[in-house]
Parts: C-alpha cells; structure tokens; sequence
C-alpha cells in the first residue's frame, strides 16, 4: 500500500489512483446522500414530498421555511436559537476554563495522588452518564433550578467533560517546558505562568474544546429534555421535537426546514473550524 | 508513549539528590497551586460524580418518586428487573443486538476508509473531512428525523427495495428493522474512528513495509502482518470507546420511535427505558437500579475488552 513499494507496472499505478478517488466519491455520494435529501425536502411543496423520488423539488416552497421561522407554540425560532446560543456559549466558557486549569495540573504541577486521580479522571470517561444523571436531577431539584440552564451550564465549569481535560492535559505535554522555566525564573508564580505563558501557548487545544463543547451542546437531548420545560426556555433541538409531535407528517417541508434551521450553526461550524475538529480527533487516539 | 523520553531527561537536572529533607521544601510549595488548580474539578467529581454515584446506588434500594421521601425496599427493583419485567429483558436485548451490529461494521468502514484515504496523496484533507462530518451531525435530533423518514413506509429506502422486488413496508414501522435504522444512523458515523485509524496509519514507518515487500509479502500478508499489529492499539482505543458509547445510545432511538420505543417496544432502548421508568413514570428507585446495572455492564464489558487486548494489542515500545 506504501506507493513506493508496490511494484506494479508504471502504467497502471495512475489508473489505480483514479480508481481509488472514483471510489472514495462514491462512499462519499452515498454518505452524503442525506443530507442532500433534507436540504432538498425543505424546499418541496407538500404534495410533492411523498409521491416524487427525484431529489431535486419541481418548484421552491419557500413557505416552509416561513413556517418553521414561527417557530413551536408562539416561540419563534430566533428565540429559540438564541436559547440554544445562549446554553452552548455558557459550556464553552465553562469547559475551557475548568478543563484547562484541571489540566495544567495534571500535565505540568507535582502534587501527592497525581497518578491515582489522573487514572481516576480517565476512568470517569468511561462512565456512563446515567449512572448519575438521576441524583443530579435531584440534586439541581432541591436547589431550585429545574426549568432553568443552570443545570446544563453550571456542571461544565466544573470540569465534568473529562474528555477535554484529558486533549488538554495531551497537547500541554507536548509544550516545551523552557518557556515555563524562564518564566518562573522571571519570577512568575504558578498562576501567572499559566496564564501567560502555557494557556496561550494551549491556544489550539482551547480552540477545539471550544468547537466540540459547543457542537455537542448544541446536539445534546437528553439533558434538556429532562430539565427545561416552559417553551420559553427551550433550545432549537426541543422545540424540533414539539413541532414534530404538533404537525401531521404531510407537513413533512415545515418540519424539514426547521431541521435545517437547527443543523445550520453546526455545518457552519464545521465548515469554520474542520481542521481543529479533525485535527483534535486525530491526537485524542494516539497518545493515549 | 511520545512523553516518555521526554520527561525522563529533566528529572535527574531538577532534582539531583534524591531523597533527604531537601526535596521536601520545593515539593511542598508547589503543592498548594496545583490544588488550586484542581479545585473545579475535584468539586465536579465530589459533587457531580461521586456523591451523585453513591445517591443511586441507594436510591435503586428504594421506592422514589421524587416528592415522597424516599422508601427503602431492599433490592425489591433488582428482583422486579430481572424476574418481572419482560419489558426490561427486550430493553437489553435490544442494546445488545445494536452494540454487536453497530460496533462492528462502523469500526471495519471506518478501517477500510482510512486504507483508502491513505494511499492517497492529493485531495486527502478534503476527504478526511468531508467523510467526518457525519460524525458531527448525525448526533443532532434533525438527522434522526430524516432517518426515520428516510427508512419509513413510502421513504427513499422503501421505495428502492420495493422497485426491486424486495417490500418491507417501511423499516421503521416493522418490529423486527427498526433497530437496524437506529444501527445504520450510528454506523454512518464512521468519521471519526476513521480518522484516529488514519492518524494511526500514518505512523507506521514505511521502513516496516519494505522489509516486508522484501521478504516478498503480498499487500494481504502485509496489512495482516505489519499493518494490524502496528494499528492495534488504536484499534483497541476505537473498540473500547465506540462500544461504551453505544450502550448509551438515545437520541436517535427517541427519534426513530417518537420517544416511545416502538413498534412492540422494538427500538425501546436501555437508556430510552431508564428515561421512561424514571422520568415520565417517576419511578426514581427502579431508573437507578438500571443505571447501575448498566453501570457495572459498561465496566464488566471494559474490564473484559482490556483482558483479552493482552493477547492482540501489540505495543511497539514494549519490547524496546
């Protein structure tokens, strides 16, 4: 498979090529398939969804978009994507801030039980969300703050992603310490140094911490289906679900547009930032 | 693995005398700051992990309904779980089903992809990222939805089959397919194994491959030889990870059934049955019980899949 290697005749080695793309865009094809097919279904008048399998629509129904943009029992969709913005921005601050500063310690600071409660971190990577999710239900219940964002928000600054604290605790290991070393000599304390000196240096990491707590946040379900209840308060991804429970399925457009509406933040999103999205996959396998 | 080498040259520099009261003194100072440090996170796991973790254990002792106090029962709910509840049974048949179908065949497309890719030298970033962006947005609510009408009676899925001569009158409605729609929604997100498979395969050194072309190996007898070995490790990380994940599979088995977990309680997953049992009955005591069992399964499936790694992952800086 190493090009150099492989000895086939000279000729063919450019038709193997070209065979290898042909196929690469044909899983492609396949794999984008759907995504097409939403697009597509958002645009199409109702009579066509169901009886046409072509997937381009005879003629644009921009009226479903008109629709969905009024959103589910009187909330309108800028409202409910400003809910959704709101609760993912507030776990992106947490996330970066709580992750980062657990995992300077871990990656750079001696300290009594450091290998014991790293291993205990990554083990709780593994744990199953539902293991906890009802006693936290509780929990935020005693405290009063059932139907509010505070327990979608308040749980990411306290470094409950470990996954994040593991990509940074990664990449800070990979730094070179001289830096942290002259800075220390400059007579920077621990706080200082990393502020100034490794969270800056971190930037990359932070960077997809950022991306990935806001995509998940901006997909996640469950926990905003256990916790906000008043439509006022909900996020695009509940109300996709009320709308759907609400309209019959010939109102397949409207229901479709919506979907589009609320996968849009996330495709641009990818567009913006694949590279650290890839990038950050690629290095949470490898060094672990 | 990469940090070994690198830790181990400052270490004698910094502290040369090992030992004696002298290390004492800077090892102290430094402590307090890293507590510091810590302090979210300790707070998250004392809080939010481990009490939360020690309060469902007793709570699936109990009766809770979250406005009476809670009554304890014994492991009356463990009883009921695993003696009375068919449904429970199906709940667990059901993950079960998924995880040995999904798990499989997302990691062998998510391998055979990265091969594909690797050989490539132009249009390789393009790809990577196009073939990952499933993985992003297949977990959103909107992309479960156009699975369920991409599967249902009448959808594109339907309509090919029947235009072929097979009728299966919609996956999603049929009792014995309806999982395999929520599987093939997981399976479509091969992303992003793949691409820690095709970071995996670009650190195997060439020099492998040629001494292997040398001793005359076939492409078969190369990937079996050089290119499983080398990419075990990863292979591993991907099988612990993507099976614990899929244990916990929920949102698109709420889409896919319309939170119900039909038809005949065929997509009614464990985590959709837990949701119900606790949230929309209120039975508190009985979720947790399930959360624990699923608690200890995820581990005792860990434990096991770290087991037998011993005889089949293979770590090149083992021998060395």
């Amino acid at each position: 498979m190493t090009s150099a290697l492989h000895i086939p005749a000279r000729g063919t080695r450019g038709a193997r090529r070209i065979l290898l793309h042909a196929l690469a865009l044909v899983v492609l094809l396949v794999l984008l398939y759907p995504l097409a097919w939403l697009l597509a279904t958002s645009l199409k008048p109702a009579d066509e969804v169901l009886t046409s399998l072509k997937l381009l629509p005879g003629h644009l129904e921009r009226s479903n978009y008109t629709t969905a943009l009024d959103g589910v029992s009187g909330v309108t969709v800028t409202r409910l994507l400003g809910n959704s913005l709101l609760i993912s921005l507030g776990c992106v601050l947490g996330n970066v801030l709580s992750c980062s500063l657990a995992a300077y310690a871990f990656a750079r600071l001696r300290f009594r039980m450091r290998g014991p409660m790293f291993a205990f971190m990554l083990a709780t990577m593994m744990l199953p969300h539902h293991a906890v999710l009802i006693p936290q239900y509780i929990i935020f219940n005693k405290l009063g703050m059932v139907d509010t964002y505070w327990p979608l928000i308040l749980p990411k600054f306290l470094a409950t992603d470990a996954f994040f604290v593991f990509l940074i605790v990664q990449f800070m290991r990979g730094l070179p310490r001289e830096m942290e070393e002259s800075a220390r000599i400059d007579g920077c304390g621990p706080f200082r140094t990393f502020w100034s000196v490794v969270l800056p240096l971190t930037r990359p990491a932070l960077i997809t911490t950022a991306i990935f707590t806001f995509i998940w946040t901006w997909n996640d379900f469950l926990t905003q289906l256990i916790y906000l209840f008043d439509p006022e308060k909900f996020t695009i991804t509940l109300a996709l679900r009320s709308f759907v429970d609400q309209s019959s399925t010939s109102a397949y457009g409207p229901m479709f547009a919506m979907s589009v509406i609320s996968v849009l933040p996330i495709v641009l999103f990818f567009f913006a930032f694949q590279r650290y999205l890839v990038q950050g996959v690629a290095t949470s396998g490898l060094k672990g | 693995m990469t940090s070994a080498p690198r830790t181990a040259a400052p270490r004698p520099a910094a502290a040369p005398p090992a030992g004696g009261p002298r290390r004492r003194g800077p090892r102290r100072e430094r402590q307090g700051p890293a507590f510091v440090f810590l302090t979210p996170w300790m707070l998250g796991v004392g809080l939010l992990t481990l009490v939360p973790m020690a309060v469902s254990l007793y709570l699936s002792f109990t009766d809770y309904n979250l406005f009476d106090a809670p009554k304890w029962v014994g492991p009356r709910n463990y009883t009921e779980m695993f003696t009375q509840d068919p449904r429970y049974w199906r709940s667990v048949g059901t993950t079960l089903l998924f995880v040995v179908v999904a798990v499989p065949l997302k990691l062998a497309l998510a391998l055979g992809v990265a091969l594909l890719l690797k050989g490539m030298r132009r249009a390789k970033g393009f790809y990577r990222s196009a073939f990952y962006a499933p993985s992003l947005l297949g977990a959103s609510m909107s992309i479960a939805l156009v699975w369920r009408a991409l599967y249902n009676d009448g959808g594109t899925v339907d309509s090919v089959l029947s235009s072929v001569g097979i009728h299966t009158g919609g996956w999603v409605g049929d009792p014995d397919l309806a999982v395999f729609v929520v599987a093939l929604l997981t399976v479509w997100q091969f992303g992003a194994p793949m691409v820690i498979f095709l970071a995996g395969l670009q650190q195997i050194p060439a020099d492998l491959y040629e001494a292997a072309a040398l001793d005359g190996a076939g492409r078969w007898r190369q990937f079996a030889s050089v290119t499983v070995p080398m990419l075990s490790p990863v292979l591993f990380f991907n099988l612990v990870l993507e099976t614990i994940q899929s244990f916990q599979v929920f949102t698109p088995a709420f889409a896919i059934s319309g939170g119900k977990g039909g038809p005949a309680d065929s997509t009614n997953f464990y985590t959709l049955y837990l949701y119900e049992r606790g949230f929309t009955d209120s039975h508190m005591g009985y979720a947790s019980a399930m959360a624990w069992v699923l608690l200890v399964a995820i581990g005792a499936v860990t434990v096991v899949l770290f087991r037998t790694s011993r005889s089949w992952v293979f770590y090149a800086n083992e021998g060395a």
